[in-house]
């Protein structure tokens, strides 16, 4: 179907360069592939992929949201003082976690449309706040996550990987469903032309707070699943997640105007990330080098999607992008 | 025609005004169900203002709106939409970046933020095909649709929408004669169930072949509704045109057609947008652009300012070809071409910054002209008297009318043989008005080739000494002496024969 890879070429193109990535990886890899590789790789993986999911839903409405990394760490450090009980408690735990990462976005989301701050700037002071509360409740690394679901969230299903299980999930039945309502057409009316938007009747006011409220409930989900993945507490990733979760989004061929791109695109970004830096530990290059590479293959990846400026033939247009 | 005797829409003594400027102006106006209504008038006659206040987009400063009777207040397009009232906009309603099938559903009734139902869609790719648009792929995305399927797109989502009150603002402008001769034909079979149609359209023969009733509107007002076919073309105009006004104007000097030719554009084109223009620009000349929206006159300047690429024709300067490559080579001293634009809050100006800074913004790099002296800007702020505590002041605090005029000095300031100029008066005062004329004038006296592209047609009546009106990127007629009258002009810029002008 041409016309389908046409409309999404920007997806196609990542999920492309990941097949290819995870194929020199596995064959670099000195155990190869096996379900231990494949079940590390993913783990990792989905760590980003989630916390790219959070960014896209602020990027998607012509947003930024520089506390996706502050809110993992708040929500990181409630997991290991809640979660480290048995049985039921977990669900009561995992249910806390994530209402405060929705809570986090609801907050973001509520200083952007009410008090009509720019999201940069929003986010900016919020997650210096999210990274305070986290550090008030573990001020070093600590804590403890029950082990047993933390095995089960990151060890494998019959030799797949559970982390690739969740991914499917989130985009099979949390993403395409909702691409087919009126809040998934309505997110990307808003982060196009909200002004068209406006005029077709949307709610642009309720469909935005609901965009981060989403980025929180993602937010939410990383600092869970980092949880699952570390065992342990720890207020200090904060900065990194940030800027990774934005680096995805762009290398999954999300637009940082806004309205172009899709979660499955965010998601294909945060696993070629992570599958550069897992290629580059085993490459042998000197791990100084390494943000070296991984920055220049980055800028090549945004330098050809921005490559149809070229094509502008009134100078005036440029501006306008 | 069905007309019911109650109106779907009645407006009562409704006002609507942006700071300063009026843009409705005590309107009465009602549209009934069952009939087509035209809404004729110039650029800024308050049509597209009317259509909002409609449509929801924007609320009335004064008046009611009364809907079915009942006095309501419509706050945003959806509570519009659910009382039946369904806009198209001039300015598309649609999102570039979704697909034509996602476009159609966006905002449709009955969907809210929940799962999208298939039946808004089946009934969309019905209305589309019944207007030509059976050949737009559903999964095509709209930025990559032609403009005239965009607008075929826009109508099929509208019609979708089971309107009461249909409001289409130069809907079918994109379209040939054979779509719009379907969408008359879909829009008909509307109306005869029963459903309102409010239409504002510059094509006399689509009011005519299509309107039950007109409405002119002129400067904010409702000047008259009469029923289609009560007036021919020229008294429809007249009533567009309404009064003159003189005084406002310099007296204007003998025609000098044989004048030294400063710059001539020879089969001048780009893309789609301008096809095969030529103008000839001369020594102490005013020459006017005109026409309606977007028919090219603006691309001719940008052009000129070395912001477009890859035009066709040549520029000829002097008599020498040159080439301008971006607005840097327009105000070299060998060219010395320069462009005062449209929209001087976003192009002209950088509002948060002083005067000075903004007065030196274009002199700075030129050679051999001291950007910083103060002196350099003198005799221009005397001219046109602006108004203004200290230059240091940011521009942004200043009125519209004396933005302009450092928008105006800043390039006056380089002594330009040569200037463009975007509409320099829309949206200014009477006052401010009369200073810009008399210093036009003035400059063109002292040898200045000017070009000034305007929507006001009492200037190029009143200042230009010639004048070339536009229409589909073309110029359909070049006026001058005599057969600079308002009527030949409006006519023109309609592209409907002239009432005895020449023809270009």
């Amino acid at each position: 179907m041409p016309e389908f890879l046409r409309a999404n070429r920007r997806e196609a193109i990542a999920v492309a360069v990941l097949l290819f990535l995870l194929t020199v990886y596995l064959s670099t890899h000195p155990r190869g592939m096996s379900t231990y590789v494949m079940t590390i790789w993913a783990n990792q993986c989905l760590i980003l992929a989630l916390a790219a999911a959070a960014q896209f839903f602020a990027v998607i409405v012509r947003g930024i949201d520089l506390s996706v990394g502050a809110v993992m760490a708040l929500t990181n450090t409630i997991a290991s003082h809640v979660m480290g009980g048995e049985g039921i408690s977990l669900l009561g735990g995992a249910a806390l976690v994530l209402a405060a990462g929705v809570a986090c976005g609801l907050l973001n989301g509520a200083l952007v449309v009410f008090a009509r701050i720019q999201p940069i700037v929003v986010t900016l002071a919020t997650a210096s706040i999210f990274v305070g509360l986290a550090l008030i409740l573990r001020p070093t690394p600590g804590g403890v996550i029950n082990y047993d679901l933390a095995d089960a969230m990151t060890l494998d299903v019959l030799g797949i990987p559970t982390a690739l299980l969740i991914t499917a999930a989130v985009i099979g039945l949390f993403w395409i469903p909702l691409r087919r309502t009126g809040l998934g057409l309505g997110l990307y009316a808003i982060g196009s032309s909200e002004q068209a938007a406006f005029q077709s009747g949307i709610q642009v006011p309720l469909v935005r707070m609901i965009s981060f409220g989403l980025g929180g409930l993602f937010a939410g989900l990383a600092g869970l699943y980092f949880s699952f993945v570390t065992t342990t507490g720890d207020a200090g990733i904060a900065a990194n997640f940030t800027l990774n979760s934005i680096a995805a989004v762009v290398l999954g061929g999300v637009a940082l105007r806004g309205g172009v791109g899709s979660l499955i695109g965010a998601i294909a970004g945060a696993f070629i990330l992570k599958t550069i830096g897992a290629l580059m530990f085993f490459s042998g290059l000197p791990p100084l080098a390494q943000p070296f590479v991984e920055g220049l293959v980055l800028a090549a990846a945004i330098a050809i999607g921005g490559a149809d400026v070229l094509r502008v033939r009134n100078r005036l247009e440029v501006f306008a992008r | 025609m069905a007309t019911s005797p109650s109106p779907i829409v009645r407006l009562e003594g409704v006002t609507k005004r942006y700071g300063a400027t009026v843009a409705l102006d005590g309107v009465n106006f009602d549209c009934n169900a069952g009939e087509i209504h035209a809404v004729l008038g110039e650029n800024g006659a308050g049509k597209s203002t009317l259509m909002k206040i409609i449509a929801g987009v924007i609320q009335p400063t004064e008046g009611v709106v009364h809907v079915d009777g009942e006095p309501v207040a419509l706050r945003s397009p959806r509570e519009a939409v659910s009382r039946g009232l369904v806009c198209m906009f001039q300015e598309l309603s649609l999102i570039p970046d979704l697909t034509v099938r996602e476009n159609l559903m966006l905002g449709a009734p009955g969907t809210g933020l929940g799962r999208l139902s298939g039946r808004t869609l089946t009934v969309a790719c019905d209305l589309l095909a019944r207007i030509d648009g059976g050949h737009i792929p559903m999964r095509a995305r709209l930025a990559d649709l032609s403009l005239a399927e965009r607008q075929q797109v826009e109508i099929a989502k509208a019609l979708a929408r089971e309107p009461r009150l249909l409001i289409l603002d130069e809907a079918t402008s994109a379209l040939n004669a054979s779509v719009v001769e379907k969408v008359f034909t879909v829009i008909r079979e509307e109306s005869a169930r029963g459903i309102g149609v409010l239409f504002i359209s510059h094509r006399f023969h689509e009011i005519e072949a299509l309107a039950d009733r007109v409405s002119v509107f002129r400067n904010g007002r409702h000047v008259e509704t009469f029923d289609n076919g009560a007036y021919d073309y020229p008294a429809i105009i007249n009533k567009m045109v309404g009064q003159k006004i003189d005084d406002l104007f310099p007296a204007k000097p003998e025609a000098k057609p044989d004048a030294e030719v400063v710059l001539r554009l020879d089969g001048f084109g780009w893309e789609d947008g301008l096809k095969d223009v030529s103008i000839t620009l001369r020594k102490g000349c005013i020459t006017g652009l005109g026409g309606l929206d977007g028919q090219g006159q603006a691309r001719v300047l940008q052009g000129l300012f070395g912001l477009l690429r890859k035009t066709e024709g040549d520029i000829v300067l002097d008599g020498r070809e040159i080439q301008i490559a971006s607005p840097k080579d327009a105000k070299r001293p060998d060219i010395s071409i320069a462009l005062v634009p449209e929209d001087r809050k976003t192009e002209a100006l950088v509002l948060q910054q002083s005067i000075a800074a903004n007065m030196q913004l274009a002199a700075l790099g030129v050679d051999g002209v001291p950007a910083s002296d103060p002196v350099l800007y003198r005799p221009y702020i005397d001219a046109l008297q602006l108004k203004y505590a200290s230059l240091d002041q940011p521009v942004g605090q200043l009125s519209g009318g004396n933005q302009q005029k450092v928008a105006l000095t800043k390039w006056l300031a380089l002594k330009p043989r040569c200037l463009l100029l975007a509409d320099p008066t829309r949206g200014i005062d009477v006052k401010t008005k009369t200073q810009i004329y008399e210093l036009l004038r003035r400059l063109a006296d002292e040898g200045t080739a000017i070009l000034l592209l305007s929507t006001d047609y009492e200037e190029f009546i009143h200042l230009c000494d010639e004048t070339h009106i536009f229409y589909d990127g073309r110029v359909v007629r070049h006026l001058q002496g005599d057969a600079v009258t308002a009527e030949n002009i409006l006519a023109a810029t309609l592209n409907l024969p002239a009432q005895g002008g020449t023809h270009a």
